[in-house]
C-alpha cells in the first residue's frame, strides 16, 4: 500500500489505495479556472460534492427541473441525476460516481449554478476501486479523460468507463491488448478480448445474454474454442433472481371496476348456459354484411343478438329491470338501453344502445360502429355510459365457451357470449353435419328473477337467432 | 446487463446502415445525412432518441431529416393543457407527443420540416447550425430575409419566425434540433396552439408566441424537397461529405435495435401527460339547467397528470353531498384525463339511486367537468 501525496492547483488531498493514481501532468496545463482535482480516499463513506459541470455555450445557471432519485438513493456511475433547463436545452445530469445520495442542493425550479455542487454522494467503500477524479470539466479539454494504473509495474491507459467494464467483467488490464494510442485500452479491446474468451459473437441487441467468460486454457486453446462454439457452458452460481414485488395505488379504471364488482357482490347470482346453432344467422349475415357496406356500416353479428334480446324483453319485462336499494320495490324499465362491453386499452368499458326496441338492426349496427369508434379513441361521454338496463358481453370475439358473467348494477341480467365454433350435430333426419355452434352464459339477479323465466327468455332468444326469420313476425 | 451500456457506444454505421457509400470515417470531421421514411412523430422522435443513446458521434457528426403528419410537440417540461387546445386535437386526430429537448411547443405537418443536428456534447453549436440554415436557404433564394436571432429562432423579414430551436444534452452526446415551416396549415396551427383551459397555474416552461409565417407565403415556388435539398447541399459541403440522403425507416428493428421500444414509450400516457409538472387548475363554469344557471367552482391540483386535490363547489343541495364526495374521492387519485373522468362518474352512478332528475344532473356536471381536461 502507498501512500502518494498530489499537489493539484487548488488544493492538496492524500489518496491511499490500493493502485496508485498519478495524473497525466499534460492534463494540468488546461485551462485552470473550472479544473479541480480532488481523489478521494477510499475509506468508509466519504461525501463527496458532485459539482454541475459545464453545459457549454458560455452558459453559467439552469433550472432543475426534475429529480430522478431522492436522498437516501444508490446511484451508479452513469445513472441519470437530474434533468436541467437552459434556454431551449434539456440537459440531463448524469452520476461521476457510485454511491448512496446524500444531500440535494437544489429544489425543483430552483436556479443552480455551474460549478457549484448539485448534490452530496457518499461513495461506496466497498467497491474497491479508487473513484476518479472529480472534474469540472470545460469545452476546450480533451474528452478524453484517463488515468493512469500501475498494476505490477506497467502503467496501463484506459478510461474510467472501460476499467469499470473490466472490472465488471473480471478481466484483469494488463492481460488486455490495447490498440489506442499509446496502446491505450478501449472499449472495443475489452469486448474482443471477451469475445475471444467465450467465441462468442456479441451481437448488437440490447437483449444481448452475457457469456461468462470460459476458464481459460492456455494448453489447449483449439479444443476450448470449439466447446465455446457450441452451447457455452454456463458456470455454476447460484441462481439470484433480483425481481421486486411492486406495489401501485389503485386508480381510474380500476377503481371503477373495484367499486363496481363491490356492489355487484351484494346481488345473489344464478346462472344458466345453452347451445346455439347459428348457422342460418351465419348465412344471413353474410348476404347481408356487403349491403351494410354499401351504406357505410360494418355489421358484426352484435346487432342481431342485441335486437333478439330486445325482442325477448318485450315478453320477460322483469329481465329489464332494477331492483332499489332496499330490495322493496322493483321498477321495469321502458326502454331496452342495451349495453355492450367493450375491451379498450384501460380497461372494460359498457357502453349501450340506447332505445334498442325501436330500433332497426341497421341503426343498431350502425350505433355499435359509433360507439366502439369512441371506445377506442377514449372519447365516450357520460351519457353513452350510463343508464344501461341489460347488458351483453360477446366475449368470445378473444375466446372461450361458458362464462360466469357479473351482472352490472342497477340491472338484473347479463349474458356472455362464447366464440362461435364448427361442431358436428343432428339434424332432424339423424344425419350429421356441420353447425356453427356459439355458446351462451346467462346470469340473473335471483332475488327477483328466477330460473324458470330465465330459461324461457333464453329460449326465445335462441329461437330467435336460430331462425332468424322468425325475428321478422315480432320485428316492431 | 454489463456489456449492453458498452455496446451503446461500439455500434458504428455500418452495423446500422447498410450503404457503404458514406465515406466519413476517412475524414476528421465526418458526417452523413440521414431522413426517415415515416411520418410518425413517435417513430421519428425515437430515432432522435436511439442515436442519441447508441451511436458514436466521436469523429462523424450526424444529420436526421423528418416530417410529420399534423401533431403538435410540446418541449420536455411543458404542461399540455397551457400550450395547446388539448380537446381540439383529440377531435381532429391530431397527435399530441413531448420530446425530450426542452423548448417550446409547436405545431408540425407535412408543411413542416425538421432537421436534427447530432454531435458530441464537446461539439454543441446551436448558432453554426442555424447559421448553415440560414446560408441554404440564401443560396437556395439569394434575396430571401432570413436571419438568426439570439434567441436562436429563425426570422424571415425581421419579423416572422420561420424555425423554432431545442436541444439536448446527455453525457456524452448532444442534438440540437429546429422546425422551418416551409407550407404548414396556419389555421390549424393557430387553432391548435391556442389553449383554451383557463386558470392554471404552473412553473412549466411557457412558450413565447409569434407571429409566424410560410417561406410559401414569401415564394411560393419552394417546396419542402427543395428545402430538405439545399440544407443537405450545405450540411455535405461544410462536412466535406457526399451529398447523399440515406433512409431510414423507424420501424425496422434489424438497423435499429430497440427503437420500438423506445417508440413506444414515446406514446405512453405516463409520458405524454404524466410528466407535467405539477399545475393546479383554479376555475368556474356555468351550467344551464332548465331554468336555472349554476356557477360551479372546481380547484384541483395536479401531479404527474394525476389528480391529488380536488375540491368542487356546488350550489347546495343540487346534488346528493354524499354523491358529490364520493365524485371528489374517486376523482382524488385519478389521471386528469375525459375518459377517466367519464368511466368512474358512469360507474358511480350505478351505485346511487336510479333517479332520471339525479341522472341528468350528475351527466351534466360530469360533461363539464371533462371540458376541463
Amino acid at each position: 500500500v502507498c501512500i502518494h501525496r498530489v499537489r493539484s492547483s487548488s488544493g492538496v488531498c492524500f489518496i491511499k489505495s490500493k493502485y496508485v493514481c498519478m495524473f497525466d501532468k499534460s492534463a494540468l496545463k488546461f485551462s485552470r479556472q473550472h479544473r479541480l482535482f480532488r481523489t478521494s480516499a477510499v475509506s468508509c463513506g466519504q461525501i463527496v460534492q458532485f459539482k454541475l459541470s459545464d453545459i457549454g455555450e458560455g452558459i453559467t445557471e439552469v433550472t432543475v427541473k426534475e429529480w430522478y432519485i431522492k436522498e437516501g438513493d444508490s446511484v451508479s456511475q452513469f445513472d441519470s441525476i437530474c434533468e436541467v433547463q437552459s434556454d431551449k436545452a434539456s440537459v440531463t445530469i448524469t452520476s461521476r460516481y457510485d454511491g448512496i445520495i446524500r444531500k440535494l442542493h437544489y429544489n425543483l425550479d430552483e436556479i443552480a449554478f455551474v460549478g457549484k455542487p448539485l448534490v452530496d454522494i457518499e461513495i461506496d467503500a466497498s467497491k474497491g476501486v479508487a473513484p476518479e477524479e472529480d472534474v469540472v470539466e470545460t469545452p476546450p479539454m480533451s474528452h478524453e479523460e484517463h488515468t493512469h494504473q500501475e498494476i505490477k509495474g506497467h502503467k496501463t491507459l484506459a478510461t474510467p468507463a472501460v476499467r469499470r467494464l473490466a472490472m465488471e467483467n473480471n478481466i484483469k488490464l494488463s492481460e488486455v491488448v490495447g490498440t489506442g494510442k499509446d496502446n491505450r485500452i478501449l472499449k472495443e479491446d475489452i469486448l474482443n478480448y471477451l469475445a475471444k474468451q467465450t467465441g462468442a459473437i456479441l451481437p448488437p441487441s440490447p437483449k444481448a445474454e452475457i457469456i461468462p467468460p470460459l476458464p481459460k486454457s492456455e494448453t489447449v486453446p483449439a479444443a476450448t474454442k470449439d466447446q465455446a462454439r457450441k452451447i457455452p457452458v454456463p458456470v455454476s452460481r447460484p441462481i439470484v433472481f433480483s425481481g421486486k414485488d411492486k406495489t401501485e395505488p389503485i386508480t381510474g379504471f380500476q377503481k371503477a371496476m373495484v367499486k363496481t364488482m363491490n356492489a355487484a357482490l351484494k346481488i345473489p347470482h344464478f346462472g344458466y348456459c345453452d347451445e346455439i346453432d347459428l348457422t342460418q344467422l351465419v348465412q344471413l349475415r353474410e348476404e347481408l354484411k356487403s349491403l351494410a357496406q354499401i351504406r357505410g356500416v360494418k355489421l358484426s353479428f352484435m346487432p342481431f343478438f342485441i335486437k333478439a334480446a330486445s325482442l325477448g324483453l318485450l315478453q320477460y319485462p322483469i329481465l329489464n329491470a332494477s331492483l332499489d336499494e332496499s330490495c322493496q320495490n322493483v321498477t321495469y324499465k321502458a326502454s331496452h338501453n342495451i349495453g355492450v362491453a367493450m375491451d379498450t386499452e384501460q380497461g372494460l368499458i359498457v357502453p349501450n344502445v340506447k332505445n334498442v326496441q325501436v330500433c332497426s338492426v341497421f341503426e343498431i349496427a350502425s350505433e355499435l360502429n359509433r360507439l366502439q369508434s369512441l371506445g377506442s379513441a377514449g372519447q365516450l361521454g357520460t351519457s353513452d355510459l350510463s343508464g344501461g338496463t341489460f347488458t351483453l358481453s360477446n366475449i368470445g370475439t378473444i375466446g372461450g365457451t361458458y362464462a360466469k358473467p357479473v351482472i352490472l348494477p342497477p340491472e338484473v341480467a347479463i349474458g356472455a357470449l362464447g366464440k362461435i365454433q364448427i361442431l358436428p350435430r343432428f339434424n332432424g333426419k339423424g344425419e350429421v353435419f356441420k353447425a356453427q355452434i356459439m355458446n351462451v352464459s346467462w346470469s340473473a339477479d335471483h332475488r327477483i328473477i328466477d330460473g324458470a323465466t330465465m330459461a324461457r327468455f333464453s329460449n326465445l332468444w335462441k329461437s330467435y337467432l336460430e331462425n332468424p326469420a322468425s325475428m321478422l313476425l315480432d320485428l316492431k | 446487463m454489463v456489456l449492453q451500456s458498452s455496446l451503446k457506444h461500439c455500434l458504428h454505421l455500418s452495423c446500422i446502415l447498410r450503404t457503404p457509400k458514406v465515406g466519413f470515417r476517412s475524414t476528421a470531421t465526418g458526417g452523413f445525412i440521414i431522413q426517415s421514411t415515416s411520418n410518425d412523430v413517435y417513430q421519428n422522435l425515437a430515432v432522435e432518441d436511439w442515436i442519441h443513446d447508441n451511436m458514436n458521434l466521436e469523429n462523424q457528426q450526424v444529420l436526421f431529416l423528418w416530417r410529420n403528419s399534423p401533431t403538435v410537440v410540446i418541449g420536455r417540461h411543458q404542461n399540455p393543457w397551457q400550450e395547446c387546445n388539448v380537446r381540439l386535437l383529440r377531435q381532429k386526430n391530431i397527435k399530441l407527443a413531448r420530446r425530450r429537448s426542452g423548448g417550446g411547443t409547436v405545431y408540425h405537418d407535412l408543411g413542416n420540416i425538421n432537421l436534427t443536428f447530432f454531435t458530441t456534447r464537446k461539439k454543441y453549436e446551436r448558432m453554426e447550425n442555424l447559421k448553415l440554415v440560414v446560408r441554404a436557404l440564401k443560396a437556395l433564394r439569394p434575396q430571401l430575409d432570413v436571419h438568426v436571432t439570439d434567441r436562436y429562432d429563425i426570422l424571415l423579414d425581421r419579423h416572422y419566425k420561420i424555425s423554432g430551436t431545442a436541444a439536448k444534452l446527455g453525457r456524452t452526446a448532444a442534438y440540437h434540433h429546429c422546425t422551418l415551416l416551409c407550407n404548414a396549415d396556419k389555421l390549424v396551427l393557430s387553432s391548435a396552439l391556442k389553449s383554451p383551459y383557463k386558470g392554471i397555474k404552473s412553473n412549466a416552461t411557457p412558450s413565447v408566441p409569434a407571429s409566424v409565417k410560410n417561406l410559401f407565403d414569401k415564394d411560393p415556388s419552394l417546396t419542402c424537397e427543395m428545402l430538405l435539398d439545399a440544407i443537405a447541399e450545405e450540411y455535405s459541403t461544410q462536412h466535406q461529405i457526399d451529398h447523399h440522403i440515406t433512409l431510414i425507416n423507424p420501424a425496422d428493428e434489424t438497423v435499429l435495435p430497440g427503437i420500438n421500444n423506445k417508440t413506444k414509450e414515446l406514446q405512453t400516457w405516463e409520458w405524454v401527460y404524466g410528466k407535467t409538472p405539477k399545475f393546479s387548475v383554479s376555475t368556474c363554469f356555468n351550467m344551464v339547467y332548465k331554468d336555472s344557471v349554476l356557477d360551479v367552482k372546481v380547484n384541483m391540483e395536479v401531479k404527474n397528470g394525476r389528480i391529488e386535490i380536488c375540491n368542487i363547489d356546488l350550489p347546495r343541495q343540487w346534488l346528493p353531498p354524499e354523491l358529490c364526495s364520493e365524485l371528489v374521492k374517486s376523482l382524488t387519485g385519478s389521471k386528469f384525463c375525459p375518459n377517466e373522468t367519464t368511466t368512474l362518474a358512469a360507474t358511480l352512478l350505478r351505485v346511487c339511486p336510479q333517479d332520471a332528475e339525479l341522472q341528468s344532473r350528475w351527466n351534466l356536471l360530469c360533461e363539464n367537468m371533462v371540458t376541463l381536461m
